[in-house]
């Protein structure tokens, strides 16, 4: 250690340690005497079409990283070589990107359509590595693809792909956590998943995303159970610890008639004794004879699986089947870990280290059990220290009379040891046997006093306060070694140990009447230049002696006293103060005097040696907490057993009902998180499905301001109590308009609001008016519909970010539309509409929008969202408002500032609405269908603009047509429903043609759907934008499939 | 899980960080420093040590830390154990594991990390797969890869990790089929000062090599096995077999790998093969001491003791030693104070010994403890607990494999007390 920093100075410091030797180093070359012009180097290796100068690039970039140096600004050169045909390059780019991917995230965006590609490659192979690394690039703006990458994966042929959507889980969920409803759904899936491969993957998962859902487990527990041999070693382990959680809430505790000797340690540890002796033969069916208890089959299962595990090479396994059996078996099986245990200890001193703290803690609830190898813990010379204390730990707790005296012999030759850290905690470990075992209190006793006279102080000073300890329990017969010690304080520098000594005196003051003035004689000598802990023992003892020999002791006690009146530490001069005022008596002196020598003198229990790993088995063994003793951040706490076994039936398969019940109650979640879903989709049990025209005839019937207080007067409440029942007012019913929400009113007559907007130029002040005043009662359901539009990006440079907000949808409303305009896109306006805000959610405000595919003449790189606002509430909601708009980068808000006393705000990829009294957090995403406007073209200009687009810019699908899916006109309005576009004519009668442009950049998006013979059929898009392109046959084909 | 790694080198240098996950700073690793600064020497460093965010799981081998970032509860042995297996991939691999060496293949290294852990997670730690996946460096591959421009990634898909033998890679092929095996046994043992023996165990392994076309199934089975009392099994070990038939049935990895370990019963008494007679004496006046150690055969079942080495650990006091010996070398460390004696082969006609004064520092009292003798050696052809293997079977290919077992007892902790 000491050598580094001499070391890097002679090197010239600055630069960070260890380069040095790497300028030896012939594959990474000269590189890192680098400075930045170095990089162009590597960027024209990067750029060039040699293999092997890319190759040689690449290493020489790893080595870098792998250095810790920063290689970021070789992002956009590497990033090219993505799709490189050269395996290994390809792979040392992987590396990269995975490395920088989150710090340039806007470039990062370039490759994931290789992988994309790669997702739908043949060979399981690509595709699973494919998905390793598109979802270990932390890019937030991918979630939506990475989920859909996991969904599918999830349900691959190929049990490797699946094991990898498996590791997916966690990466995606630690980059968007609200993704977990949906990854809980790819988690139940996978768990049902009946290969070894994945097993050990999902559980992972599980543990990472969802530990709270032990109600996944049930079906999957028998299965579970019986593949966990056949698990690679790294599964088996993380299996067996979330099993022990779940036992330990499903079954009962095999040891409940035990329980009652368990609060008395001393009698379980005999009585675990007796049972430890026959546990070669521990046989279920004479446990049941006993007991009325009976083990479920369920958790025999459990432990008859895990025992031969106890078999594996991997510490981690053996150490989790320990914990297993620890935490679930009955106290007579118990017994099989303690010789896998052991075994482990002839393993590396780390693994030692962490077992024998496991069997530290363990050998206190169950001494019995590594009874037969105690030898096996003796210690070595050899063994690091750290080692040697945890080995005296458990020998201290294994000790029992019969074999204390082996221990103490082979303390003895410890105490002689080099190592004097050793040697401390041997005479704490002597303590400790000589208090729990009375028989051999005075030999232990008479052993430390001959350490007294050890030549090393720290020996010395830990015998003291050691035989402190020890004396308490029997003072009277050993005033010889208080004697003995009195005389140590002349050599003795350890605080500690002076204190100790000090207090034991002053305590036996009685029995020592010479002595002790005559220490108080030399200590008050001293007293200034003694350490805190000493100087308050030596006030305590000039109390003590003034108290029972004041003739001797006067005068000393208040010069100690006065001394310490002036001491720097508050709490020496507080004692100082609060002794005075106790012991010496004045005619203030209140009536605690006549006490202060019942106070001073009374009779103290000895102190109670204990393990510093008693109770740490509330911590779940093996358990980084266990080992820390203290909770680490994700620890599941190891449930109590239940009083009353929960149902076991739950375990039983019968599959069909089962996935039955749950799909229908995670569509039913599904619902309330629209992911590109269509209405259709998503329809909850209880909708209805009016409203789209409707709101369209709303918006035009705008200028209503009045037909509210027609609409309804059944028990009108007054504004300001409307606005508290708001609150409260909750219906059970789903979305959508919140038009069917009052049962007995008709729409029309249901107060329904206009906000009225006026366009304004730029659009940029807009303004709106909510003018109504919901009076109306059961109607309720001011709606307003109005349009935002949909910034995208502008600027052509960043041409990569407008694949980001295809790809994360937070569009920012901008201005509205006069009410006619919507007129003029007649038929694909009213497709769908997409929630905003459930009105449950929204306690009665609900917010859907839907984008009705009309230009937006104030920018025309804007795309326009409709958004409606429904109060479904009796009450009026006021000051709706947009606050805190933070917008992704490169986009734009056209600001709106009041809607009436409605209001809008967006965050970051959410939207926020805020009314007077809450706030919501809402996000629009926009279908890439909805982020194009229609092109007409030729179909001359269409061949010529397709061939323009081919090779990567080309994405082509294989489907099916459904039935009702064939005619000319289905197939149209559906591709027009999916998308933006527009029809191309076309001369072949099977094939149909799309055109459309990206608002944003104006780049086109051609789509071609060719009908083959029998049902199928093949679609291609073409356009330069890869992602958009990749999700909109996504999407087409989705709704084509319907 | 596992966050990042950070190799740390003796002298306190990072030279290699890897992360899994989101990059955590280098400077966490000050914690490490700091408890590294407190242990004082580095086997002392605590293997888990908590930070205000994280937490370092490290371990020591090689005069090199690794250490593993984590940030939330995790099985510690699981990590300790992986850092384990990451070093012995990296011995599998460059046949050392070295600063050095894994500074010119940092590469290589680099693309095996990546492989072993997904998002912290282990993915692929089998050897096997690991060598199909990135083909281990060698003198003649590395002469190809500069001229032909060819990399060390092997281009064929690791198609053992979908099989159902996941540590044996698939199409294998030997011109000569070979399987040897060596049963290593490993003495355990504390001797006190007169000689009689504290406690003495008996570890053994068997190690194999494998070199067998195709997939074969192997059946290895003892003469003794009741002698096995615990034993711990490589994954390829079909355990139900061994419950009930005592037999060893697998189909093994291709190349070295551990077959098995196990433990001699405590019941049986072990023999020790050699004895030592020392005589150490300090003496409280003079700043001379005498030391003398004789070592010699005792149970060896007539075999040859070779390979003895004896090393001990001498008191502060000491500061130089004059000795001679009878046989081999020796050194004595001032600094340091370890005495070491190469002894090689003991002659039962002529014992070896090693005879001479210590000096000590004047002034100071004669050390409280007499030094520990460490005590290395070992015998050829011979299990000392008498293990054997009756016989090895082949089914599933064709050819006939040649076999070889080879015996070996060696020094495990072998310590006298003196």
């Amino acid at each position: 250690m000491s050598a580094s920093p001499a070391y890097s100075e002679e090197k010239g410091g600055s630069s960070s340690l260890g380069e040095p030797e790497y300028g030896h180093d012939p594959a990474s070359g000269g590189i890192f005497s680098s400075d930045y012009k170095r990089h162009d180097d590597l960027k024209e290796m990067l750029d060039s079409n040699k293999d092997s100068l890319k190759l040689e690039a690449m290493k020489r970039i790893v080595a870098m990283i792998a250095r810790g140096k920063n290689a970021s600004d070789l992002f956009p050169a590497v990033v090219k070589n993505v799709a490189c045909k050269n395996i290994e390059v390809k792979k040392l780019v992987y590396v990269y990107l995975v490395r920088y991917a989150e710090e340039q995230q806007d470039l990062a965006l370039l490759s994931i359509s290789t992988f994309q590609r790669g997702l739908k490659d043949p060979n399981q192979l690509i595709r699973a590595s494919a998905l390793r690394v598109l979802s270990s690039i932390r890019v937030p703006i991918i979630v939506p693809i990475m989920m859909l990458a996991i969904k599918e994966a999830a349900s691959d042929m190929s049990p490797y792909v699946r094991k990898t959507a498996a590791h997916a889980i966690p990466k995606l969920y630690s980059l968007d956590s609200d993704q977990k409803d949906q990854l809980i759904e790819v988690i139940e899936k996978l768990l049902a998943d009946k290969t070894t491969l994945v097993a050990g993957s999902v559980v992972m998962a599980f543990e990472e995303v969802c530990p709270e859902r032990i109600d996944l487990i049930h079906k999957n527990y028998r299965k579970l159970c019986n593949l966990l041999i056949d698990v690679e070693e790294w599964g088996q382990v993380v299996i067996i610890n979330m099993l022990t959680r779940y036992a330990r809430t499903q079954f009962l505790s095999p040891n409940q008639n035990e329980s009652l000797l368990e609060e008395n340690p001393e009698k379980a540890f005999y009585g675990s004794d007796e049972e430890d002796s026959k546990d070669d033969k521990p046989d279920a069916a004479s446990l049941v004879k006993r007991k009325p208890y009976v083990m479920d089959p369920d958790h025999r299962l459990l432990l008859r699986n895990t025992k031969p595990l106890l078999q594996s090479r991997n510490a981690a396994v053996v150490m989790a089947v320990a914990q297993l059996y620890f935490h679930l078996a009955p106290k007579a099986e118990v017994g099989v870990i303690a010789k896998a245990l052991v075994r482990l200890l002839r393993s590396h001193s780390e693994v030692q280290w962490v077992v024998l703290q496991n069997v530290a803690t363990m050998s206190i609830k169950r001494r019995g059990m590594f009874e037969p190898y105690l030898k096996s813990f003796y210690i070595r010379s050899t063994d690091p220290t750290q080692i040697k204390i945890l080995k005296l730990e458990v020998l201290t707790n294994l000790a029992n009379e019969t074999n204390i005296s082996t221990i103490l012999r082979e303390f003895q030759t410890y105490i002689r040891s080099m190592d004097k850290d050793f040697v401390a905690a041997t005479i704490q470990a002597i303590g400790r046997c000589a208090t729990n075992i009375g028989k051999v209190r005075d030999t232990c006793l008479n052993g430390l006093v001959q350490l007294l006279s050890n030549r090393d102080e720290l020996v010395v000073a830990e015998s003291v306060v050691v035989i402190k300890k020890l004396l308490q329990m029997q003072p009277s017969q050993h005033s010889e070694i208080i004697k003995h010690m009195a005389k140590l304080t002349d050599n003795i520098q350890v605080p500690m140990a002076r204190a100790s000594i000090l207090w034991l005196i002053g305590e036996y003051c009685e029995h020592v009447p010479k002595i002790a003035p005559d220490v108080l004689r030399k200590m008050s000598k001293s007293f200034t230049g003694e350490e805190d802990i000493v100087k308050l023992q030596v006030i305590n003892l000039a109390a003590k002696l003034y108290l029972t020999n004041s003739k001797q002791s006067k005068l000393l006690t208040q010069y100690v006293l006065n001394l310490a009146k002036y001491d720097q530490n508050y709490d020496i001069r507080d004692r100082a103060r609060f002794i005075r005022q106790l012991i010496v008596p004045t005619e203030k002196s209140g009536a605690l005097n006549k006490y202060a020598k019942k106070l001073f003198l009374a009779q103290k229990p000895a102190p109670i040696l204990e393990s510093s790993f008693k109770d740490r088995d509330h911590f779940q063994l093996g358990s980084l907490s266990h080992l820390l003793n203290a909770k680490a951040v994700g620890y599941q706490e190891l449930p109590d057993w239940p009083d009353e076994a929960p149902d076991p039936s739950v375990r039983n398969v019968e599959v069909p009902e089962w996935t039955k019940c749950t799909s229908r109650e995670k569509r039913k979640e599904k619902v309330e998180k629209p992911f590109y879903s269509d209405s259709e989709g998503e329809s909850g049990p209880t909708e209805s499905a009016d409203s789209d025209p409707e709101s369209v005839s709303e918006s035009e019937s705008e200028s209503s301001s009045s037909s509210s207080e027609s609409g309804s007067d059944s028990g009108s409440r007054g504004e300001e109590s409307g606005d508290q029942s708001e609150e409260e007012e909750e219906e059970k019913k789903k979305k959508k308009k919140g038009k069917e929400g009052p049962r007995k009113v008709c729409p029309e007559s249901a107060g329904r609001y206009h906000r009225h907007w006026r366009g304004e130029g730029a659009g940029s002040a807009t303004s709106w008016e909510l003018r109504n005043t919901s009076r109306d009662m059961g109607g309720l359901q001011p709606i307003s519909p109005c349009l935002f539009l949909i910034d995208s990006f502008t600027s052509p440079a960043l041409e990569r970010r407008d694949q980001l907000i295809t790809s994360q949808p937070q569009h920012v409303p901008t201005a509205f539309l006069p009410p006619s305009a919507q007129m003029l896109s007649p038929v694909f306006s009213t497709m769908k509409t997409y929630e905003l805000l459930h009105r449950m959610a929204g306690e009665g405000l609900s917010v859907e929008y839907y984008f009705n595919r009309q230009p937006f003449p104030p920018d025309p790189h804007m795309v326009a969202v409709q958004i409606q606002f429904s109060n479904n509430t009796e009450s009026e909601v006021k000051n709706l408002r947009v606050s805190e708009p933070k917008l992704v980068s490169g986009m734009r808000i056209q600001e709106f500032q009041e809607i009436g006393k409605a209001g809008l705000g967006w965050n970051d990829g959410a939207l926020k609405v805020s009314t007077h009294s809450r706030q919501f957090y809402v996000s629009i995403q926009p279908p890439v269908g909805e982020l194009m406007a229609p092109v007409f073209m030729s179909e001359n200009e269409f061949k010529k603009e397709q061939s323009k687009l081919t090779g990567m810019s080309e994405i082509t699908e294989k489907l099916t047509l459904l039935d009702k899916c064939q005619s000319d006109h289905t197939i149209v309005q559906r591709v027009t429903a999916a998308a933006n576009v527009s029809r191309v004519p076309c001369g072949a009668d099977n094939e149909y043609r799309f055109a459309a442009k990206t608002v944003t950049s104006g780049s086109l998006i051609l789509i071609t759907l060719e009908q083959k013979e029998a049902a199928r059929a093949h679609l291609t898009v073409n356009s330069e934008k890869m992602v958009i392109g990749t999700m909109l046959v996504q999407d087409i084909s989705q709704a084509l499939a319907q | 899980m596992i966050h990042s790694l950070f190799l740390i080198n003796s002298s306190g240098d990072i030279f290699l960080e890897k992360h899994w996950k989101s990059v955590v700073s280098r400077s966490v690793c000050d914690y490490f420093f700091e408890a590294q600064e407190r242990a004082t020497e580095a086997e002392n460093v605590p293997p888990v040590i908590p930070t205000p965010h994280h937490y370092l799981l490290n371990v020591y081998r090689h005069k090199i830390f690794f250490v593993a970032v984590i940030q939330t509860e995790v099985p510690p042995l699981f990590v300790i154990e992986f850092l384990h297996r990451v070093v012995d991939t990296f011995q599998d691999y460059f046949g050392v594991c070295s600063e050095v060496v894994i500074k010119d293949n940092v590469v290589v290294v680099y693309e095996v990390l990546e492989e072993m852990l997904d998002n912290g997670f282990p993915l692929a730690t089998e050897s096997n797969i690991l060598k199909e996946l990135i083909k281990p460096p060698t003198i003649l591959r590395t002469v190809v890869n500069t001229i032909t421009g060819s990399t060390n990634v092997g281009d064929q898909l690791p198609t053992g990790q979908l099989s159902v033998v996941p540590w044996r890679r698939t199409g294998v092929k030997y011109t000569n089929n070979e399987a040897y095996f060596d049963v290593i046994e490993e003495i355990d043992a504390i001797i006190d000062k007169s000689g009689s023996t504290i406690t003495a165990e008996i570890q053994g392994v068997i190690d194999a090599c494998v070199k067998l076309t195709g997939m074969p199934d192997l059946t290895l089975s003892f003469m003794n096995p009741r002698l096995l009392d615990d034993v711990s099994f490589h994954p390829c070990v079909r355990f139900k077999r061994w419950e009930s038939e005592r037999i060893l049935s697998f189909i093994p990895p291709d190349g070295n790998f551990r077959l098995l370990s196990y433990h001699v019963s405590a019941q049986n008494l072990v023999a020790i093969p050699v004895y030592v007679k020392q005589n150490i004496s300090f003496r409280d006046s003079s700043s001379l001491g005498r030391f003398e150690i004789t070592v010699g055969p005792k149970q060896t079942m007539g075999k040859t003791v070779e390979g003895v080495m004896v090393t001990s650990q001498m008191p502060k006091g000491v500061l130089n030693m004059s000795l001679t010996p009878s046989q081999g070398m020796h050194t004595f460390d001032p600094v340091t104070k370890l005495l070491s004696w190469d002894v090689g082969k003991i002659n039962p006609q002529k014992l070896p010994n090693l005879k001479g004064t210590m000096s000590l520092q004047a002034g100071t009292s004669k050390p409280d403890e007499n030094p520990t003798i460490n005590l290395q050696f070992k015998i050829q052809q011979l299990a000392i607990s008498g293990l054997k293997v009756n016989r090895l079977d082949m089914y599933g290919e064709k050819y006939k494999p040649f076999k070889g077992i080879k015996y070996m007892t060696k020094a495990g902790k072998f310590q006298v007390r003196t």
